[in-house]
């Protein structure tokens, strides 16, 4: 089979396997934001921490030949970050969205300095199932190539959406993002709730960003990230603090950066940019419809400050 | 504290609101120094370095005064907002988007032949009104649709720099440009030239001029007294009869306007065309400008000044000391964080009267 025999259907075929492989950053990032929101706290710092897992991820993948232990890597320098976050946030009068701000900066210029010895070496890549085993089509074999981390994503959205709503610790995450005073009142810190929701964040982008640098394009270099930890905060919004519907805003996210390239691929050049924005527009629509002057974004957590 | 001297409570009126960025300064100092040791630099030989490249020479004084030029501007998209207690972020958006709109603007101007200055007339209304239009926007949905601006900024933006590529790849395509998309280049009679007995554009003074004008609006005139009503206790001004939201729509406009014309000089006096370079994060480090300079429009200024001082040593830095260029970013990022934090502890009268408690 060649390009010629599929004819327009290459579109849909690069943009399922393009969808799978641009969401699984945005998935990673946009649950563990979606958590650190829940808790009534804002993270815009997750593009530097997405930055540094990329770059950190890379560099332990790079010494020690395991792309595993770079993930890991790349996560425990996210929970740094998310704890600095958090640190930063529970002193008075600091605005959470200010600090995540100055991380991005620091993160980024943290990452691109130290990230100068690794632009040149090859790291091992994180595996992926080739689940379009079953069909002699090389296209689709090629869209259904998913990484383990996207699988990982997949089973996790579920777990986190149940614990969410079910568990001990989903109920307190929760509690102390609707009504601080209430958790106070039930004896709960909600600055060391609001620690560990933000370190949780910080874990999940920096995993995020690991698969940029371990997967997809799967080497580290300054231009590795066009704004996913951005754009994932945006994408809590749009999904509305509901992980189920973080994924499939992921995939829509996801699918909208790999129709550009997929057009490209038979001759529909124009409009790439606007549709790599595509995500930020409906974001912002989405905002305008559903918020209002009198009341707050509906499933918005009470104690969000992007959200009063 | 009522009974303290009038001479003293003017006193801690000026020392307060340094204390904290003066703290951050040295703390940042401090960790920056640590930070360049354990890369194996000697972290005076650093900072002397920074004091040369920076403000070492006259050569040194004009790049620094260069890169502080655009800072002044993008520092007001997010200072003048802040005024009235909103937290704008999208500064790099409207500084590209006027950027583009003036190039869009001042060609055909340049193409009919008209004088320079009508062309600068025509490019700066043009980038004003697309950077105030767009910063105006997430004031706008701020008051009427209650939709948070720093995000809103934030969306506002990237689709601002996406507009840009895209237009600047597309329809304003220059063939000519082969490697780098641009926009057709402005005749050389059309740039902006610098200032008399300087290698630095006007776009400086005119940085000046729109801090100080941004300061007498919002402290000399009842506008900007009303302004901060609003940012200290919106409801109040509301019961008051204020109209919150047209004046969130004019200071959030008068930001991006600020940006915009930043752009607008980017393109006239340094670029001499749009294209992808004029995304280059001047509007991001215009927050930290206006965090730093504690939302003061005077006090963006020496900020400004010394941020722009720290982004022209790195060659310097580069040079002698074979550090990267991503060390500018780690101090900037450490005097940021730092920043925040110190806001976070006590003020120094604060601290007085909890002690004498």
């Amino acid at each position: 089979m060649n390009d010629a025999s599929l004819g327009l259907w290459t579109v849909p075929i690069a943009v399922l396997g393009g969808a799978i492989r641009v969401s699984t950053p945005f998935l990673f990032v946009s649950l563990g934001e979606l958590v650190t929101e829940k808790s009534g706290r804002i993270n815009l710092g997750l593009e530097g921490t997405l930055i540094m897992g990329a770059m950190s991820g890379f560099g332990v993948a790079y010494l020690t030949g395991s792309p595993w232990l770079g993930v890991l890597a790349a996560g425990l320098v996210g929970v740094m970050f998310g704890a600095l976050h958090a640190a930063i946030c529970s002193l008075p009068r600091v605005n959470d969205i200010a600090v995540g701000i100055a991380l991005m900066i620091f993160g980024i210029g943290l990452a691109f300095y130290l990230g100068k010895p690794l632009v040149q070496p090859k790291a091992p890549t994180l595996p992926a199932l080739p689940l379009g085993f079953w069909s002699d089509i090389p296209q689709v074999r090629a869209a259904l190539e998913v990484n383990a981390l996207f699988i990982v994503g997949l089973v996790f959205t579920p777990i986190l959406s149940w614990a969410l709503a079910n568990t001990r610790w989903g109920l307190i995450v929760r509690m102390v993002g609707d009504s601080s005073e209430a958790a106070r009142a039930l004896g709960y810190s909600p600055l060391w709730v609001r620690l560990y929701a933000t370190c949780f964040g910080g874990f999940m982008a920096g995993v995020g960003g690991s698969f940029l640098s371990l997967y997809y394009p799967g080497s580290w270099s300054e231009g590795l990230s066009s704004g996913q930890g951005i754009t994932a905060v945006a994408l809590v919004i749009f999904a509305r603090w509901n992980p189920l519907a973080c994924f499939g805003a992921s995939l829509l996210f996801g699918g909208a950066g790999a129709l550009g390239p997929a057009l490209q691929a038979v001759g529909v050049t124009s409009g790439t940019y606007l549709l790599n924005a595509a995500p930020y527009f409906l974001t912002l629509l989405i905002l305008v419809f559903s918020s209002s002057s009198r009341r707050r974004v509906a499933g918005a957590p009470g104690e969000l400050s992007v959200t009063k | 504290m009522d009974a303290e001297p009038p001479r003293r409570a003017a006193l801690a009126r000026i020392l307060d609101p340094l204390a904290a960025p003066v703290a951050a300064g040295v703390a940042t100092i401090v960790i920056f120094g640590l930070f360049v040791s354990l890369a194996g630099r000697n972290p005076l030989e650093v900072y002397r370095l920074m004091a040369v490249g920076a403000f070492g020479s006259w050569f040194s004084w004009q790049n620094t005064l260069l890169r502080a030029s655009p800072l002044l501007l993008t520092g007001l998209c997010t200072a003048l907002p802040a005024q009235m207690g909103l937290v704008i972020i999208g500064g790099e958006g409207a500084f590209v988007i006027g950027g583009l709109a003036a190039i869009a603007a001042g060609l055909p101007f340049a193409d009919a032949g008209a004088p320079a200055f009508v062309v600068w007339i025509a490019m700066g209304i043009a980038g004003m009104a697309a950077g105030g239009a767009l910063i105006a926007t997430a004031g706008a949905l701020r008051h009427w649709r209650g939709v948070n601006e720093t995000i809103s900024s934030l969306l506002l933006s990237s689709i601002a720099i996406a507009v840009m590529n895209q237009i600047v790849e597309g329809p304003m395509r220059d063939p000519a440009s082969l490697n780098k998309p641009s926009t057709r280049p402005l005749p050389d009679a059309d740039l902006i030239g610098n200032l008399p007995g300087m290698d630095v554009h006007w776009g400086l003074a005119l940085g000046l001029i729109a801090c100080v004008l941004a300061w007498l609006l919002m402290r000399r005139t009842t506008f900007g007294f009303a302004a901060r009503i609003v940012g200290g206790n919106s409801r109040a001004a509301r019961m008051a009869g204020l109209p919150v939201g047209m004046m969130m729509v004019i200071v959030t406009g008068l930001g991006g306007a600020a940006a915009g014309l930043g752009g607008m000089i980017e393109v006239a006096a340094v670029q001499g065309d749009a294209n992808a370079n004029i995304a280059a994060g001047y509007g991001l480090s215009g927050i930290l400008v206006a965090f730093l300079a504690r939302q003061h429009p005077l006090a963006i200024i020496p900020v400004a000044v010394l941020l722009g001082g720290i982004s022209a040593s790195d060659g310097l830095l580069q040079r002698r000391l074979d550090l990267p260029d991503a060390a500018v970013l780690v101090l900037q990022g450490i005097l940021f964080v730092a920043l925040l934090a110190g806001e976070g502890l006590p003020s120094w009268s604060e601290w007085k009267a909890r002690m004498s408690r």
